[in-house]
C-alpha cells in the first residue's frame, strides 16, 4: 500500500504542501503548531525530510561555508559528528519531552512531538542555509551580520519549540516552559545512564575477554 | 576503561556542545637534539629546520689567568653563573657562586674567547671590597659598568675600568618597606639615565633610581588580577578563613632587558592561572605602561610560550619565562627555564619558532637563567652546567629575521622575495605564504593574496584582500551585473502574470 501510495502523484504534492506548512508555522507559530497535527498539515514523513535537509545543511554549514566564519580542520573533519549533533540532541528531547508532558497532562503524542520539533528548527534550516551562501560573499569583518543571523535564528528556533510544546500538549506558557526544563534535565540522565551503560558494558566484555585470554595462556 | 569512559564522555560532550574538533598536540621535546617547532593555525606542532646551530661552549675552565709568579691558573670553573651581560664583544658573567665577575672577549677574527679580566673585589677609597653573589651586570651607553651586587645589599657603579664611581644603597623611603632586605638582582640604564632594578621579594614593579643612587619611586607595577569568584568567597569568608587565603599580591618581575630604543622588558613566571592572561613578557614605557604588541595572528594565544604542555619528564606547567632579548627589527626571543627553550617571536607577537629543552646534550640546558646576543648569536647561560652555549643563526634562520627585518621596514615586495627563499627550504612555513599574501595585497593581486592566505587560514587578512577583490570584481562586472538583475527582475514578472492567467483560465473552465 505504501509503495503503491509512492507511484501517486497526489502523495508527492500532499507532501509540498506539509514541507511548505513548516514556513506558515514559523511565523504563525500559536495558529500553525496547533494545527500541525490536529488537521494532519504535517506528517511523519515530512518531518523527516526537513530532518535530512537540516543534516545535510549543518554537515554543508561545516564544509561549504567560507574559511573566514568556522573553524573546520579539514583533516580531522567528520561527517558523522555534524549528523549526530543534529539528530541525537533531537531524538532526545522528543522521548524525553514525551515521557515527562505523558505524566503532566499532555495531550502530544510522541510522533507530535517530534514532528512539531522538527518544524520549529525550520528558521535555524533557513538561516544556515542562507548563511552558506551570504559567507561567500561578506568579509571577516562583516561576520557579525552572520554570527548574529545564526543567533538569531537559534533564539527564534527554541522560543518555536516552546510555542510547539504549547500548543501540542495544550499547556499554559509556564507549563510549557517547565517540562522543557524538565525534559532538559532527562536528557541529562539519559545520556548519564547510557554512559553508565556503556562503561560497565565494556567492563563486563573485558572481563571475559581478559578471562579467554587468561585461558588461551594457560593451555598453550 | 577509565580512559574509555573519558573519551566516550568527551565524544558525547562534543556532540551536545556542538564545540568545533580542533585537533590538540602535545609538545613532549622528544626528537633531534635541536628539534624546531612552530604551532599551526590548529595549534598542532609543526616541526621545521633549525634556526639556530649550537657554534660554540663556553667553560669557566677554558680560561686561565697569570698568577705572581707568571704560571698559567685555571680560573676553574663557574659555580651558580645567574647574570649575563653582552656589549659589543664583551661577554660579562656573573660568577655568582665564585663571588666575581668574568670578562671575556670574543674575537672575530680568530673567533676564539679570551678572558680579559677576573673582578672578586671593587677598590673603594683605598679599601678592597669584595663582591658577594652578584646576580646582575649593566653597561650603559657610556661605558658605565653597574653591579647588582647582591647579598652585599647594594648597586655599584663603576667605570669601563672598574673603578668605583658610587653605590647604591637601600633606599630611605616610606614606600619601600623597612624590614625587607634589598636584593638587587637585575638592572638596566635605559637612555635618560634612569637606573631600574628587579630586587628581589619587591612585588611593587622595577625600581627606579637616579645615577646618583636617589630613589625615585617604583615603575610599571603589574596590576592584580582578582577574579569575581574569589572575590565572593573572600567577601563571604571569616577572618581566620581570609588568613588562610592567597593573597592577591602583584606579582614579582624576575628580569629586566633593555632593547636598542631604551624601552624595558621585563618578564615574570609567578602567575596563577593561564600563562596567555599573564603578560609573561612585557614591554615598559617611560612611565611603566606595558605597550607590547599582541597582534599575533591567532589573538587568543599571547606571546607565552608553549601552547600545550604535558607534564612528563619531571616538569609540568606552563613555560616560565626568565629573560628576553630583544632584535634591532623589535623581533624578540624569550628563555624558558622550565623547559629550556628559546620562544621568537616577532615585532606583531607572531610565534616564529621553538627551539632548544632540556637535557645533557649540546643545545640543551640544564637551568637556564639567562639570555644575551651578540649581533644575531644567541648567548644562554645555564647555572647547573655552569656552560654559555652560542648559538648561531642557520641560513633558513637569517632568512627569516631578513624577511621580519624587510616587513618591519615595510619593504614588502623584498620581504616577499625572502619568504619565497624560506618557502625553499620549509614549504610549510605559515608565516611565509602569510608573508607573501601580504606582498601580493600590496601590489593589488587581491585574488593572489587570497590564496595565500586561505592556505594558512589567515581569515582577518583574507577578509581584507576579498574586501577589495570583491569591490574591483563588481566593478568591472557592473554592467554585466545590472544586465543579469534585469533580466531577472523582467523575467520574475513575466512568469508571474503567465502563471496568473494560467490559474484564471483554469478557474474560468472549472
Amino acid at each position: 500500500m505504501m509503495l503503491a501510495s509512492l507511484k501517486q502523484k497526489s502523495t508527492y504534492a500532499a507532501l509540498g504542501q506539509q514541507l511548505k506548512y513548516s514556513l506558515y508555522c514559523i511565523f504563525h507559530p500559536a495558529d500553525g503548531f496547533w494545527c500541525l497535527t490536529r488537521e494532519k498539515r504535517a506528517s511523519f514523513a515530512s518531518a523527516n525530510i526537513l530532518l535530512i535537509i537540516y543534516t545535510i545543511v549543518m554537515v554543508l554549514r561545516l564544509t561549504a561555508t567560507n574559511f573566514q566564519f568556522v573553524f573546520v580542520n579539514p583533516e580531522y573533519f567528520n561527517a558523522m559528528f555534524p549528523i549526530m549533533q543534529t539528530i541525537l540532541p533531537i531524538i532526545l528531547w522528543s522521548i524525553s519531552n514525551w515521557g515527562f508532558t505523558t505524566l503532566m497532562n499532555g495531550k502530544g503524542k510522541l510522533s507530535d512531538v517530534y514532528i512539531a520539533t522538527v518544524y520549529a528548527f525550520t528558521p535555524v534550516i533557513v538561516c544556515n542555509a542562507i548563511g552558506i551562501v551570504v559567507s561567500r560573499v561578506i568579509t571577516y569583518d562583516e561576520g557579525a551580520l552572520y554570527f548574529t543571523m545564526l543567533t538569531i535564528a537559534m533564539i527564534w528556533s527554541i522560543m518555536l519549540v516552546l510555542v510547539a510544546m504549547m500548543q501540542i500538549h495544550d499547556y499554559t506558557m509556564l507549563k510549557a516552559i517547565v517540562s522543557s526544563l524538565l525534559a532538559i534535565l532527562g536528557i541529562g540522565f539519559m545520556v548519564f545512564v547510557f554512559l553508565l551503560f556503556f562503561s560497565l558494558v565494556s567492563d563486563a566484555v573485558m572481563y571475559f575477554v581478559s578471562l579467554y585470554n587468561e585461558i588461551i595462556f594457560r593451555l598453550y | 576503561m577509565k580512559i574509555k569512559t573519558i573519551i566516550v564522555t568527551a565524544l558525547i560532550f562534543a556532540f551536545i556542545t556542538a564545540l568545533p574538533a580542533g585537533a590538540i598536540g602535545f609538545g613532549t621535546g622528544a626528537g633531534p637534539s635541536n628539534y624546531t617547532y612552530n604551532y599551526s593555525f590548529w595549534g598542532e606542532e609543526v616541526a621545521m629546520p633549525d634556526t639556530y646551530y649550537v657554534a660554540a661552549s663556553i667553560r669557566g675552565h677554558d680560561f686561565s689567568l697569570e698568577d705572581e709568579d707568571g704560571n698559567l691558573v685555571s680560573i676553574g670553573n663557574f659555580r651558580n653563573p645567574q647574570g649575563l651581560f653582552i656589549s659589543e664583544n664583551r661577554i660579562y658573567v656573573c660568577d655568582t657562586g665564585n663571588n666575581r665577575i668574568v670578562l671575556i672577549e670574543y674575537d672575530e677574527v680568530t673567533s676564539t674567547y679570551e678572558l680579559i679580566r677576573v673582578v672578586e673585589y671593587v677598590t673603594i677609597r683605598g679599601v678592597a671590597s669584595p663582591l658577594n653573589a652578584p646576580y646582575g651586570l649593566f653597561e650603559n651607553r657610556n661605558g658605565e659598568i653597574f653591579i647588582a651586587d647582591t647579598d652585599n645589599n647594594r648597586i655599584l657603579r663603576l667605570d669601563n675600568d672598574f673603578n668605583y664611581i658610587n653605590s647604591i644603597f637601600k633606599p630611605d623611603d616610606s614606600s619601600f618597606e623597612e624590614n625587607i632586605e634589598f636584593l638587587p638582582c637585575k638592572l638596566v640604564v635605559d637612555h635618560s639615565n634612569r637606573l631600574f632594578v628587579q630586587a628581589r621579594h619587591i612585588n611593587k614593579g622595577l625600581m627606579e633610581f637616579d645615577l646618583d643612587g636617589t630613589f625615585r619611586g617604583f615603575m610599571g607595577a603589574s596590576r592584580v588580577q582578582v577574579s569575581i569568584i574569589d572575590y565572593f568567597w573572600k567577601m563571604i569568608a571569616s577572618d581566620a578563613q581570609r588568613d588562610q587565603m592567597i593573597l592577591f599580591v602583584p606579582t614579582e618581575y624576575n628580569n629586566v632587558t633593555l632593547d636598542h630604543e631604551g624601552f624595558v622588558y621585563t618578564t615574570l613566571s609567578t602567575f596563577s592561572g593561564s600563562p596567555f592572561e599573564a603578560d609573561p613578557v612585557r614591554r615598559l614605557n617611560a612611565v611603566g605602561t606595558d605597550i607590547l604588541i599582541r597582534n599575533g595572528l591567532f589573538g587568543f594565544v599571547e606571546p607565552a610560550g608553549d601552547w600545550w604542555w604535558s607534564d612528563l619528564g619531571g616538569v609540568s606547567g606552563p613555560s616560565q619565562f626568565v629573560d628576553v632579548v630583544v632584535f634591532e627589527n623589535n623581533s624578540y626571543i624569550c628563555l624558558d627555564q622550565r623547559r629550556g627553550r628559546l620562544f621568537a617571536y616577532d615585532f606583531q607577537g607572531n610565534l616564529l619558532y621553538v627551539f632548544g629543552g632540556r637535557g645533557n646534550a649540546q643545545g640543551r640546558f640544564q637551568n637556564p637563567v639567562a639570555l644575551e646576543r651578540m649581533g644575531s648569536s644567541l648567548f644562554v647561560l645555564d647555572s647547573r652546567s655552569a656552560s654559555i652555549t652560542r648559538f648561531n643563526q642557520t641560513r633558513y634562520g637569517w632568512l627569516i629575521s631578513a624577511a621580519m627585518d624587510y616587513y618591519y621596514h615595510g619593504l614588502y615586495d623584498e620581504s616577499a622575495a625572502m619568504w619565497d627563499e624560506v618557502l625553499k627550504l620549509n614549504g610549510n612555513y605559515d608565516l611565509a605564504f602569510i608573508g607573501k599574501g601580504r606582498a601580493a595585497l600590496r601590489n593589488e593581486q587581491f585574488l593572489e593574496a587570497m590564496r595565500f592566505y586561505e592556505a594558512k587560514y589567515d581569515q582577518e587578512n583574507y577578509g581584507k584582500a576579498f574586501q577589495l577583490y570583491r569591490k574591483q570584481w563588481i566593478e568591472e562586472n557592473i554592467t554585466m551585473l545590472l544586465i543579469v538583475l534585469a533580466l531577472l527582475y523582467i523575467s520574475i514578472k513575466v512568469l508571474g502574470t503567465v502563471l496568473k492567467r494560467r490559474k484564471k483560465r483554469k478557474g474560468n473552465v472549472s
